[in-house]
């Protein structure tokens, strides 16, 4: 009897700290807006997001984000470009391609991509990279769009590779089968049965992918050059949203309105991870393989 | 052994004047461009206390000043003086902000080494910053576009720099920012086409300095006045400063820290 | 027709296997320049003392103090609040809207951006719980972003303990609690400490949670308390590459504190992926 009232009561303890992430999460929210909304008595939402010059520390200020967004979304975009495929590929290759022996080499190569710190790459990308490029393409700096979109695809590609990896191993081998023996090649199984099958899985992957690079900080920090204007080609500075939160955060006044358009910035880039990860979260529950009878 | 380490062991050796013993931690806060002289300083000063610890952070002047009236640091670094606004902040907060002028410095533009321009008038660099210079030819350089680079908006440099050069206008957006006067050498020597600002201090081998209206900016020509666009450098403190800050405050001050000054390439008062 | 179809699956494959040697070529590239430029700088007095001369000599002991105790700080927070979450949701739970709940925070805590974890750690442990800058904020702060990816390996260890195990524990008239304790536990311990470490190593790069929370751009005596500020491995390279005084001049010390990060992180994840081949190979008997 007693034994069991400890049960209760040590179910109910786990319960509460399962609830932590909650939470945690929660207070996230609570915070970014209770420090970032008072800008709002300063702009109007509008201005805030679609307003084109970002001065916030001019009197009077502009706190216009747009040129800040668009560099986020370019940058990703074009990261996206690269690391989307060759992730994918990669993917395909060790789960369909490679014999045991060498994905048990390449697997733990792409998890030391993932677990290289981004601090370090944004440093390669900044004073191995930049010169490069600059004397490769004859372009007037080297810090740009194109160099912290390279450095961003080596950072998502570990997410889409590994998360796609999951996705076609998990295909039921019952569909390859009959594939072959349809009479299908190896390559034509792949394509026709196996990413199909497998599409909602790396359509997460390629979520989470970008939505890690929509994130990163401490590449486009160092390697994105910090012009906040809108980009005409690939190889224009931009300043994305995580950037302008970590260089200036330590130089604005606590409380000042430049601080709270920080925390503001914050929320717009909390919203479109939140927003690209619920997308993930309802694209793998939503068509989560289900026994040999989901295709 | 190097020099530095002889030069503590000397200051230790001439200095007869033993501090107050107060096994204190000071925090010193706030401008980039006070920062080599701050962290010279406290080299030298822990060197001759070693009770005393002291730790440094960037972050700019107005965060310099913020921690002041905070409370979060006992000295406030800030390359412009105080302004208006945030004396009426810490006079809401019952805070008596004291400045202290511990060195002078000039902010001298600089272009890429290979760069044939030597000189630039005040109108032209303002025209540059504005985005209406945009080609080296119209400054009679060698035709190439001309790379911007600025400071993150709320340095103190780049307060000084809108106030003097850019007369409280706009740097164009398209200017690449970078977060200290380190980083702009950095990306000037690296840049061909590159124009940028940095302290006094900060003059070296991949960047060249351009002469502001005929006159380079220097020691002296900052000390007389004539170098247009010259700044005194500060330490805060929250009202008057006793112990250990007053200790620190009094060592940059003395003879043997204004000489730290000039090792960190600011311009010292006397 | 049946030739030509075996000629593009070659093509392809090829291309296939083309991505994924670019992908090792390019860790290799990035490798190469940090051990290459890097390992000159490394010697005994790099790791064993303080930054001089402006930081544009002597070593980096300050900065790898402070890291592993802003790590012994983010563990402390995450581990037991990440294996606890764990057994809820693997042993306890049923399907159902709240563990549904759950598991969407998780996943959404999983991809914050490291950046919002640094306001929301300035905003709540700096300012509002008064923590100030200091190892117990950067740490808490680390801890919250490390814990999806604990909680994540704890329940697939706890997943890899065979129902059998279990069910001789109830048999023998064992309680849930006792049987978690007893039984499951310490059977998934292993892999639980797998997922620890590489959770840790992503904590002890990053820099962007650790800027405004627990790490400063100078300060050469080591931490004597938790509400210490401290250098830090990261937050190190980044100062010295962008905002130091002679940044040119200290290369060699950024690139030798880079190699000093990367042999750390890369060490931890090694010593994971060992472990873990290690378990593999024991579960298979």
């Amino acid at each position: 009897m007693k034994r069991q009232h400890i049960d209760k009561g040590v179910q109910s303890g786990f319960l509460l700290v399962a609830l932590f992430s909650i939470t945690a999460l929660s207070l996230i929210m609570v915070f970014l807006f209770m420090e970032g909304l008072p800008i709002l008595e300063h702009v109007n939402i509008k201005e805030f997001i679609f307003g084109k010059y970002w001065y916030p520390t001019d009197d009077p200020a502009d706190f216009g984000i747009l040129a800040l967004i668009a560099g986020s979304v370019c940058v990703t975009l074009l990261s996206g470009l690269m690391a989307i495929p060759l992730g994918i590929m990669t993917a395909v290759y060790l789960a369909e391609i490679a014999s045991p022996r060498v994905a048990e080499i390449v697997k733990p190569i792409v998890e030391l991509m993932a677990s290289l710190p981004s601090v370090v790459i944004g440093f390669f990308g900044m004073v191995v990279v930049a010169p490069f490029i600059q004397k490769l393409f004859n372009i007037p700096v080297g810090l740009n769009m194109f160099n912290a979109s390279l450095m961003l695809a080596f950072m998502s590609i570990p997410t889409i590779c590994s998360l796609s990896e999951d996705a076609i191993f998990s295909v039921p081998r019952a569909l390859k089968e009959a594939s072959f023996a349809l009479g299908a090649t190896h390559f034509e199984t792949i394509v026709k049965v196996i990413i199909p099958a497998s599409l909602s899985g790396i359509c997460t992957a390629v979520i989470l992918g970008l939505s890690r690079a929509l994130g990163e900080t401490m590449v486009v920090l160092m390697a994105a050059g910090g012009a906040a204007m809108m980009p005409t080609s690939i190889f224009d500075p931009v300043r994305p949203l995580p950037a302008s939160i970590a260089a200036e955060m330590a130089e604005a006044p606590f409380r000042s309105e430049h601080y709270h358009a920080l925390f503001a910035i914050g929320i717009v880039l909390f919203v479109f991870t939140f927003i690209f990860n619920l997308i993930a979260d309802y694209i793998s529950y939503k068509f989560r393989q289900v026994g040999e009878a989901s295709l | 052994m190097n020099k530095y380490t002889e030069l503590f062991i000397s200051i230790i050796f001439l200095l007869t004047v033993s501090s107050t013993v107060f096994a204190g931690e000071l925090v010193i806060k706030g401008s980039t461009t006070v920062l080599p002289i701050a962290q010279k300083a406290a080299e030298a000063y822990m060197a001759e206390h070693p009770d005393v610890k002291i730790s440094l952070s960037g972050g700019g002047s107005g965060n310099g000043i913020k921690a002041i009236i905070d409370g979060t640091a006992n000295i406030g670094n800030a390359s412009r003086f105080i302004k208006q606004k945030e004396v009426n902040l810490a006079g809401t907060k019952g805070v008596y902000p004291v400045p202290f002028r511990i060195a002078l410095d000039a902010i001298v533009p600089v272009v890429n080494k290979n760069n044939a321009v030597t000189d630039v008038t005040l109108t032209q660099l303002k025209d540059i910053y504005l985005g209406k210079i945009k080609d080296w030819k119209e400054v009679s350089g060698t035709p190439g576009k001309i790379v911007v680079i600025s400071r993150d908006s709320s340095s103190g440099t780049f307060g000084v720099w809108k106030d003097l050069v850019m007369k409280k206008e706009r740097v164009i957006p398209s200017a690449l920012t970078v977060p200290s006067n380190g980083g702009i050498v950095q990306a000037v020597a690296n840049t061909p086409g590159a124009i940028g600002y940095v302290g006094l201090g900060y003059l070296s081998d991949g960047i060249k300095a351009v002469k502001v209206d005929g006159i380079a900016g220097s020691e002296e020509s900052t000390l007389n006045g004539s170098f247009p666009i010259s700044r005194g450098l500060f330490m805060f403190t929250k009202g008057w400063p006793t112990g250990d800050i007053m200790g620190f405050l009094s060592f940059i001050l003395s003879k043997k820290g204004q000489d730290l000054v000039k090792e960190a390439g600011s311009i010292p008062l006397f | 027709m049946k030739k030509h179809r075996l000629w593009a699956q070659k093509v392809f494959f090829l291309s296939f296997k083309t991505a994924a040697c670019l992908n090792g070529a390019a860790l290799l590239l990035i490798l190469y320049f940090m051990v290459s430029r890097g390992w000159r700088a490394i010697s005994w007095d790099f790791l064993t003392q303080s930054p001089k001369d402006s930081m544009t000599a002597g070593g980096i002991l300050p900065c790898i103090v402070g890291t592993t105790s802003l790590c012994l700080m983010t563990l402390m927070v995450a581990l037991p609040i990440g294996v606890c979450s764990a057994v809820y949701l693997n042993e306890y739970a049923r399907q159902g809207t709240l563990v549904r709940i759950i598991r969407l925070g998780i996943n959404n805590l999983a991809g914050v951006p490291s950046i919002v974890f640094g306001l929301f750690g300035l905003a709540f442990f700096c300012i509002v719980l008064k923590m100030g800058v200091s190892i117990a904020a950067g740490g808490l702060t680390l801890g919250i972003m490390t814990l999806p990816v604990i909680i994540g390996a704890s329940e697939e260890a706890l997943k890899a303990v065979p129902n059998t195990y279990r069910e001789a524990s109830f048999a023998m008239g064992a309680t849930k609690w006792q049987t978690i304790k007893k039984v499951v536990l310490p059977a998934a311990f292993p892999g639980i400490i797998t997922g620890s470490i590489l959770g840790l190593s992503r904590a002890a790069g990053e820099t962007a949670p650790i800027m405004y929370t627990g790490a400063v751009f100078f300060t050469p005596d080591l931490p004597g308390s938790i509400l210490d500020e401290v250098m830090a491995l990261p937050y190190h390279i980044y100062v010295l590459a962008t905002a130091g005084t002679n940044i040119e001049a200290t290369r060699h010390l950024q690139y030798g504190t880079a190699l000093v990060l990367i042999l750390l992180v890369f060490g931890m994840n090694l010593a994971a992926i060992i472990l873990r081949s290690k378990m593999r190979k024991k579960l298979r008997i």
